[in-house]
């Protein structure tokens, strides 16, 4: 399909004000009042939100080794649909990305799909062990030129091996994307710690496990002048020890999930597992102090910790079945349920939560642009006063494991732009990538 | 609604009843009364002070649940079972009067002699009831009735006790 | 009521119509009738994922006096222990025609996964799972504390209940401890804080970490089962240190009001949380427990199946 360009009329800035913007060669064209081109394809935005492109920091694609859960492709295809332009990829595959190889390999797949860039993380130890460090200075030197380290799912528990990771990664601006999980008070936990688990027998996971991590890595980053990003906040403990430390200008940004700004660990009660995920659902009193912390900037992105399981993995006991659930969908309805109909962000916040930062704690230099004249165009469009309801069964992800199912939701993803290129018209995926 | 029985009707029925059990049971030191809970057993309780007084003898009264033996268990709600006590003088050999107060599709009786095989071997089982309202659905039929009421299939019986419902009262309702 | 899940699942009413079915089904079986035909035709199996020869035994033989045919599915040398998942398995019953599933499980949830699921359609018991309940065992122990210590009551009002040891793992106490509540009884925990679970504070209960304080004041001392293995995972010192402070040993004993009484669910650690002569002593009524367990499971399933709505087309 050969188009000469969009031109989306009538839509709301994130600043709120109304403009036309003409997409042509990549780039976007110009942004006005009244732009018109006969040659453009027309697309009615009145009543929609355009956006940056949402980038995401944390994904788990599952290839290679769980082809059967997700692919780099579906994967794509998921978060072209939820708005995504950019996904980065944790490494915690089987091999696991500890080498240039793999890294390599994730990002050729992610430039096949053509859905969006896909960045791959780097792990930080080998074999995600937490003890020897993995070919840091190969992956950034690689063609997939990895910036963000982790060894997400696990902790980077041992300090001294944290400190070096922290110090290396500075030759090359790097970050160290910290999965904060103490890992003797977690033996075994299965949810939070607290009235709920005391009730159901389910081993408790205090959030003092993931603070302890938290305020640690915090005065070593402090200590050795690196970059440190603290994944998926879930305590209100968490966001006072990120509070102090930005208060005291030390080099930390955070990421909350989306489900963790509206789920709670009540959900347990039905002993589903498709409520199990790392780090578990927490209270209402915690989710309440997340969004608090997302909308004064405490907390610097959102991230959707997207991790797609097979149905075995969850259709099982709750102690048997997998941690984690589906994301890239429905992380910008449920911003929008939770952080702007709720009037504690605008969508130029939205926008910087959910692309801006997120490109720039990653190093992504052609997403996260403010929409402006030249720019890649990696833009999406919401219709916020829309709804629709979650489906299981109709996710484009190969997982079916989203905590959302039959949840009516605000805010329906119309269109996704990736370099200029439409993967998304009208909710519907119109360029399926390359093959699996 | 009307009334079938008034209390001096149940009165002189149960009466009555007392002493066709005396006279068909000439050997009245074996009788046992075994109401089935819960009117069953309060007019059981009746009949045998009635018989004590004829017989100038103390007959011997119990009562026996039937509920774990019902067939129908599985069309109704699950029930709180009823106490059952049979008397000292057990039931092996003995004549033993089984009392109801409305006999119909006869599947209590039926029970009822299932849960009274269980506890021994009478010599003979008879049966009172207060009413006989007919549609019986196996071949069963009472020994002493209080009166024979014909009913629809449509109409329900319901037999009033002053030890439950404070008056004595037989009526018969159209549902 | 479908399943016994938990005794969060039965109203007072309910859990009362239970122990009153128990005490009559204890006459019944006490006198000559050791078989009732009630529950003929119907299919109940013992689903033992974890092993457990009492309680299994015990709701086998209650099953086997109402008349019900049961399989027994247990841990030893079948799929539940070969690693196939709970879906499949029950698939596999509900293609066997199963009414009732009584399940014990090592996980906690597994019986309401079982019951929530569209995998079967059988009434769900559960017979222990995991660190989370087990209310056969409560509404025994409530059978039991009634008829020694209510006198006549239908309830348990106003009765004391001092629940002592491993209350963090223990699903007996779990179910007790809503039970009790649910029927009028005050419940004081006594256990080591290691062994009491975070969020315990809104519990309806007393929290001490001084037995002999507590003994004198109450009417049933249940002392809990603590497992060798919590030793090693820091939660108290050792042995000798647990029995010295939380163990019923005969000095303990003579601190209990006249007629109070001591509950063990079993199986016990002789010596460690219950000295041998404290076990075998006039005020143990840890055997009666376990006699009347059948009679309370016997109610229960009773409760749960004699009422279940026939299939289409059976009349
Ligand atoms: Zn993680």
């Amino acid at each position: 399909m050969t188009v000469k360009g969009y031109l989306i009329k009538n839509a709301q800035m994130p600043d709120g004000g109304i403009k036309d913007l003409l997409i042509t060669d990549g780039r976007i064209h110009s942004l006005a009042v009244g732009i018109n081109d006969a040659t453009a394809t027309i697309i009615d935005a009145k009543g929609c939100v355009v956006l940056p492109g949402l980038v995401d920091l944390h994904t788990h694609l599952r290839q290679p080794g769980r082809e059967d859960a997700e692919t780099v492709l579906s994967g794509s295809r998921s978060g072209a649909k939820g708005g995504f332009t950019a996904i980065s990829a944790m490494p915690n595959t089987s091999p696991v990305a500890d080498n240039a190889g793999v890294v390599e390999q994730v990002f050729r797949l992610g430039q096949q799909s053509g859905l969006l860039d896909v960045f791959p993380i780097g792990a930080v130890t080998q074999g995600l062990e937490g003890a020897a460090l993995s070919e840091i200075g190969a992956m950034a030197d690689s063609i997939a030129q990895v910036r963000v380290f982790s060894d997400d799912g696990n902790c980077v528990f041992d300090p001294l091996v944290m400190r070096r990771a922290l110090e290396y990664i500075k030759k090359f601006n790097g970050v160290i994307a910290q999965h904060a999980q103490e890992p003797s008070l977690t033996v075994g936990s299965q949810m939070n710690e607290g009235e709920v688990s005391a009730v159901l027998g389910l081993k408790g996971w205090p959030a003092v496990a993931e603070e302890a991590i938290i305020a640690r890595d915090i005065l070593l980053v402090d200590h050795v002048k690196s970059r440190l990003h603290i994944c998926h906040v879930t305590t209100a403990g968490g966001v006072e020890i990120i509070r102090w430390a930005k208060a005291r200008g030390i080099n930390v940004t955070a990421e909350v999930t989306p489900h963790h700004l509206l789920l709670t660990d009540e959900l347990a009660r039905s002993y589903d597992p498709v409520f199990k995920v790392n780090p578990p659902l927490r209270t209402q009193k915690d989710v309440m102090a997340l969004r608090e912390a997302l909308a004064d900037g405490t907390i610097d992105i959102v991230a959707t910790d997207h991790a797609p399981h097979t149905m075995e993995s969850k259709e099982c006991e709750w102690q048997e079945a997998s941690f984690g659930m589906l994301g890239l969908e429905t992380a910008l309805s449920i911003v929008q349920k939770t952080m702007v109909d709720s009037k504690l962000m605008d969508w130029a916040q939205v926008a910087d939560r959910l692309s801006t930062a997120p490109a720039r704690i990653g190093g992504y230099s052609d997403q996260g642009r403010n929409l402006e004249i030249g720019a890649k165009a990696n833009v999406m469009i919401i219709n916020p006063s829309a709804s629709w309801t979650v489906d299981k069964d109709l996710v484009v992800s190969k997982s079916r494991n989203t905590p959302f199912h039959g949840y009516e939701l605000p805010g329906v993803v119309t269109h996704t732009f990736f370099n200029g290129m439409a993967t998304l018209i009208d909710g519907a995926l119109i360029n399926s990538g390359g093959s699996e | 609604m009307s009334v079938a029985l008034s209390a001096l009707e149940i009165s002189r029925a149960l009466t009555r009843i007392s002493h066709e059990i005396l006279e068909a049971n000439p050997s009245s030191d074996l009788i046992t009364i075994l109401g089935i809970p819960t009117r069953g057993a309060h007019l059981a309780v009746r009949i045998a002070a009635s018989m004590s007084q004829i017989a100038a003898r103390e007959i011997p009264v119990g009562m026996l649940d039937i509920t774990m033996h019902r067939d129908d268990l599985r069309m109704h709600p699950p029930r709180p079972l009823m106490p059952t006590s049979i008397p000292s003088s057990g039931i092996q050999g003995r004549d033993i009067v089984l009392v109801d107060d409305v006999l119909f599709s006869g599947r209590t009786i039926r029970a009822a002699l299932d849960a009274l095989g269980e506890i021994g071997r009478p010599r003979t089982v008879q049966l009172a009831a207060l009413v006989d309202r007919g549609h019986r659905e196996l071949p069963i039929r009472a020994d002493f009735v209080g009166k024979n009421l014909p009913t629809s299939t449509t109409q329900s019986v319901k037999v009033h006790l002053t030890e439950i419902d404070g008056i004595d009262q037989v009526v018969i309702e159209d549902n | 009521m479908r399943h016994l899940l938990s005794i969060s699942d039965l109203s007072k009413a309910e859990a009362v119509s239970i122990l009153d079915t128990a005490t009559e089904l204890a006459r019944v079986s006490d006198g000559a009738v050791k078989k009732l035909p009630t529950l003929r035709g119907r299919t109940i199996v013992n689903l033992f994922a974890e092993d457990s020869t009492r309680t299994r035994i015990s709701f086998e033989a209650a099953a086997k006096r109402l008349s019900a045919d049961v399989i027994n599915f247990s841990a030893k040398g079948s799929s539940v222990s070969k690693g196939e998942s709970l879906k499949d398995t029950a698939l596999t019953l509900q293609a066997m025609g199963a009414d009732a599933v009584v399940i014990r499980h090592g996980a906690s949830g597994a019986p309401q996964r079982l019951a929530d699921s569209e995998w079967m359609l059988a009434s769900v018991i559960n017979a222990g799972d995991g660190t989370h309940e087990h209310p056969s065992q409560a509404l025994l122990d409530a059978f039991t504390i009634r008829k020694h210590c209510a006198k006549g009551a239908p309830d348990l009002a106003g009765i004391r209940v001092a629940i002592v040891g491993d209350v963090l793992h223990s699903r007996v106490a779990r179910s007790n401890i809503l039970l009790l509540n649910l029927l009028g009884a005050s419940v004081s925990l006594v256990a080591p804080p290691t062994l009491l679970p975070v969020g315990i504070e809104k519990w309806p209960v007393d929290i001490s970490y001084d037995f002999d304080a507590v003994i004198p004041s109450v009417d049933v001392v249940m002392m809990l089962r603590v497992q060798q293995e919590r030793m090693s995972n820091l939660f108290f010192p050792n042995a000798r240190e647990y029995s010295r402070y939380f163990g019923l040993n005969s000095d303990r004993l003579k601190l209990m009001s006249p007629h109070s009484i001591v509950m063990h669910p079993g199986p016990m650690n002789r010596g460690l949380e219950i000295a041998a002569e404290v076990a075998d002593s006039a005020r143990s009524v840890i055997v009666e427990q376990v006699s009347n367990g059948v009679s309370v499971r016997m109610a229960i399933l009773y409760v749960l199946l004699a009422g279940q709505s026939l299939e289409a087309g059976e009349k």
